[in-house]
């Protein structure tokens, strides 16, 4: 806003949004301070802020106690895997539907968001069989088309509002210009999109990346990402805070620095075409 | 070459008949020009004829061709949209080359085309800009280089000037005008602007609502409008139309009077001047005369006459004549 | 823009997807329909067959299943609000001219990246722990006596977890939508004189109603099915006193081992989320010009 504003003003809703943003903040960083501790100081009465004792103890020995890059590895194939999987089935699906709509487009767009509202827990079971029986449990590759098909309503739903916002006239012109159906989206669509592709991209590969049930459901080691290696560090109960919190820490971190670089992108994405 | 003929064709949305049936012939090296309100289907012809919409029905010639089926891509056409629709992600070289690149041209004789395209359109020092850092005729010209490059059988242009300011918008139309004179090829031109119809074009289509009212050189739209609408439609400001005891007494339903054919001072009109606009060159005056209406004159600059005062009228030139179908007799 | 041959390459084009679909969602809920209707209980794999509706009528009698059905509905509801009035005041104190708003989005957003069974084990662990968590340290110092989060207030507890998970998603996107109001228009209200209570109301509020459309469908698909954080933190207890639609299916297909009625409560669970998805669309659908 343009108006003017007082310093003092300026100084109090500078403060009040400060103190928000680090109370939403603070349990992330609590939990990579508490990653630091001794086991001794994490859970110390009253809790040590800044006198607490240091270490890399926990790292060191989450490391050496659990597969960490194999974790990691699963993590990345699976989450960039499924995303880029989905943007090649969902990129022409989400073309037809900005730029050829008829009438149903609308309650086609919503019937493939409504298949994302049928509980996991629901259908566990057959789809555990199912992949039992063609033999994908505890492959990547399972996990790859299980999280794409999960995600492809939402990949399709945000690249659809992204193309809305490209003028369909400068795909007709193209059309004039000799370009085919491929040539119209290899070399005007996509460029034009690219910002929306990657939030697109950006958001899946999160949303991929702390998918935390059929992850777990559907691997048992080989295949098993960082959310499986977190689940076998939590469970004993008020226990070892300090290698729980360095765990944790290992298994959001690369996200978390991930969507920190490219929070600007992923904001825009994340508006599903709500904002003009 | 360039010689379109259109047959019987026809464009229903569902129950909405855009276009009941039109037959057009189109010569080549012709500048046409598709005017009229907006609505009259102007625009969805020019679209039927670049292949950008399917016929409902009839055909579709190109230099003898049958293009009714073709895709856009093979129609041999260039078309500048109203939007210029220029690729955002390209420069202006890329954007000029983008048909030759589609076309599977060799990299020398597309750059050798852009940089003739670029000299013809003043552009020459813009080639690595992005379309984002022109100016509105700017990308005008780049759309219509996109568009020459190929070489086309005919251009269309659909409201081309539509979207710059009206000294521009000038300029330019005397830059299509030229460019036709020396390139010679066919133009199709879609505007609802009589001005850019009248200045433009070799022959004029007029439509309404999704039928051609008449088609036939400017002046001749201009000296004998075939029905009410032509008259009314062509010409700038609007013809006058008399209905009742004036037009009986020439024996007509309708008779129709020029503005630039009123003249002021001795006539057998009267009537008391409401608005007078002067614009220096000329004065346009509204005056209701007795027994007739409001008629718009249209008066030389220096003429004497302001709200209030009453004036005498004569009608001069040509009184056009109508039946009570808006048929011209 | 539409020919024929465009119109034909287009569903070309969204076959697969609406297939791939289908299949995702058809093949599995056929499925479970069968096992619904069936005696299937890994304790005893030998008796098997048909057994008409007894299945969803031991479900639907079991005395947790309303309560069941409830807190779903709660923690969708609840977290809903929380979300959308919380992220609503957060953006709106954000939006003011304040100093480092870029580092402010970082911190705001970080809960979103952060997989849910980790936010919810440093919410069990770190803070609601009752002996060495941070909530029971602040309580000892002042003298108290230190809640017992999951113990007492389960489904709250849950429900404030998922909430901080969801809150930046809500924040960030009416903060976008904050942004992209005109100043203009705000400034002409405030020349007409409306207070900063009807400025909101009739200027912001009407601005935001698409962005807090997307907010609630988006987050209602998830939250549906929301498990993970029930899971790691309550266990669905104590008793039965934070167990949702999900957490009761979980518990017969995993703990009683008994496949047929856990697919009867799946079923009610994919007729419940139907039920919920048609509302939604009804009340806010003409809010999404999609």
């Amino acid at each position: 806003m343009a108006r003017a504003v007082t310093p003092r003003r300026k100084l109090i809703t500078t403060l009040a949004a400060w103190a928000v943003a680090l109370i939403i903040f603070f349990p992330v960083l609590w939990m990579i301070l508490t990653s630091f501790k001794t086991e001794a100081s994490a859970v110390a009465n009253p809790p040590q802020f800044f006198s607490a004792d240091w270490t890399l103890e926990n790292y060191a020995e989450v490391w050496a106690r659990s597969d960490y890059p194999r974790f990691f590895w699963n993590s990345v194939v699976i989450s960039v895997g499924s995303t880029l999987l989905g943007l090649l089935v969902a990129v022409p699906s989400a073309w037809a539907m900005a730029f050829v709509p008829g009438r149903k487009t609308k309650d086609l767009l919503m019937w493939m968001l409504s298949t994302k509202m049928m509980p996991a827990v629901a259908v566990m079971i057959p789809l555990y069989l199912l992949f039992q029986r063609l033999g994908l449990i505890d492959t990547k590759f399972g996990l790859v088309v299980a999280l794409m098909l999960m995600n492809l309503p939402i990949i399709i739903w945000m690249l659809y509002t992204y193309f809305k916002e490209i003028p369909g006239e400068i795909l007709e012109a193209s059309r004039m210009d000799g370009a085919s159906l491929w040539g119209e989206i290899v070399h005007v669509l996509t460029p034009m999109a690219l910002p929306g592709i990657a939030s697109t991209m950006l958001l899946n590969i999160i949303l991929a990346w702390n998918e935390a049930f059929w992850t777990i459901v559907l691997t048992t080691t080989k295949a098993a990402p960082l959310s499986a290696f977190i689940a076998s560090f939590s469970a004993p109960q008020g226990l070892f805070y300090a290698k729980l919190s360095a765990a944790s820490a290992m298994a959001i971190m690369p996200i978390l620095i991930l969507g920190w670089f490219s929070q600007k992108q992923l904001v825009r994405g994340l508006t599903f075409g709500a904002v003009k | 070459m360039g010689k379109i003929e259109l047959t019987k064709v026809r464009k229903s949305f569902g129950d909405v008949h855009v276009i009941p049936g039109i037959d057009l012939q189109i010569n080549d090296g012709e500048f046409v020009v598709f005017v009229g309100p907006s609505g009259c289907g102007k625009s969805t012809l020019l679209r039927l004829i670049a292949g950008l919409e399917d016929t409902s029905s009839g055909t579709i010639e190109i230099d003898g061709k049958d293009a009714t089926n073709l895709p856009p891509a093979k129609r041999g056409l260039a078309m500048v949209f109203q939007s210029y629709a220029l690729y955002p992600h390209m420069t202006v070289r890329k954007n000029i080359a983008f048909p030759l690149k589609m076309a599977g041209m060799e990299q020398a004789e597309q750059d050798k085309r852009v940089e003739r395209a670029a000299k013809v359109l003043n552009l020459a020092n813009y080639l690595d800009r992005r379309p984002g850092q022109l100016s509105g005729g700017q990308r005008q010209r780049v759309a219509i280089g996109r568009a020459i490059v190929r070489e086309p059988a005919a251009f269309l242009f659909d409201e081309p000037l539509s979207n710059l300011d009206a000294a521009l918008r000038v300029g330019m139309r005397q830059e299509i005008s030229e460019l036709h004179q020396s390139l010679k090829t066919t133009m199709i031109y879609v505007t609802h602007d009589q001005v850019e119809a009248m200045t433009m074009a070799d022959k004029i289509v007029v439509l309404n609502a999704g039928n051609i009212e008449q088609v036939g050189a400017p002046l001749e739209l201009y000296n004998n409008p075939r029905n009410l609408f032509v008259a009314g439609f062509i010409g700038s400001p609007k013809m006058n139309f008399i209905e009742g005891a004036e037009a009986a007494k020439h024996n007509a339903h309708t008779i129709g009077v020029r503005p630039e054919h009123i003249t002021v001072g001795q006539g057998p009109w009267e009537g008391v001047v409401g608005l007078s606009e002067h614009l220096g060159s000329d004065s346009f005056l509204k005056v209701a005369v007795d027994g007739i209406g409001t008629l718009t004159v249209r008066a030389p600059g220096e003429v004497n006459a302001h709200h209030g005062d009453r004036i005498k009228l004569a009608p001069g030139g040509k009184i056009h004549r109508f039946d009570a179908n808006g048929l011209a007799i | 823009m539409s020919t024929q041959s465009s119109r034909f390459a287009a569903r070309m084009m969204v076959a697969p997807s609406v297939a791939l679909l289908l299949i995702w969602m058809i093949v599995p809920l056929a499925m479970t329909l069968y096992y619904s209707f069936r005696l299937y209980r890994l304790i005893s794999p030998d008796r098997t067959g048909w057994v008409g509706f007894n299945n969803y009528l031991w479900f639907v009698n079991s005395p947790d299943f309303w309560l069941a059905l409830f807190n779903t509905l709660a923690l969708v509801g609840g977290v809903l609000i929380i979300t959308v009035v919380l992220g609503m005041l957060i953006a709106l104190l954000i939006d003011q001219p304040v100093k480092g708003q870029g580092v402010l989005r970082i911190l705001v957003i970080a809960p979103f990246f952060v997989m849910p069974p980790v936010a919810a084990s440093i919410w069990e662990n770190l803070f609601m722990h009752p002996q060495n968590g941070l909530f029971a340290a602040v309580a000892r110092s002042f003298g108290a006596q230190p809640i017992l989060f999951l113990e007492n207030y389960p489904m709250l507890s849950v429900i404030g977890i998922v909430s901080w998970e969801w809150l930046p998603f809500a924040t960030l996107i009416l903060l976008t939508a904050l942004q992209s109001l005109s100043s203009e228009q705000l400034e002409a209200a405030e020349m007409d004189g409306a207070s900063a209570l009807s400025r909101f109301r009739y200027i912001i509020l009407p601005h935001a109603t698409r962005a807090i459309t997307v907010v609630i469908l988006i987050q209602t698909i998830f939250l549906l099915g929301i498990f993970g954080e029930i899971f790691t933190t309550t266990q669905g207890g104590p008793g039965s006193a934070s167990t949702t639609l999900p957490y009761m299916i979980f518990k017969q297909a995993i703990a009683a081992k008994d496949i047929g009625r856990a697919a009867a409560g799946g079923i009610i669970a994919v007729i419940l989320a139907n039920i919920v998805a048609y509302f939604l669309m009804r009340s806010i659908g003409k809010h999404l010009d999609a």
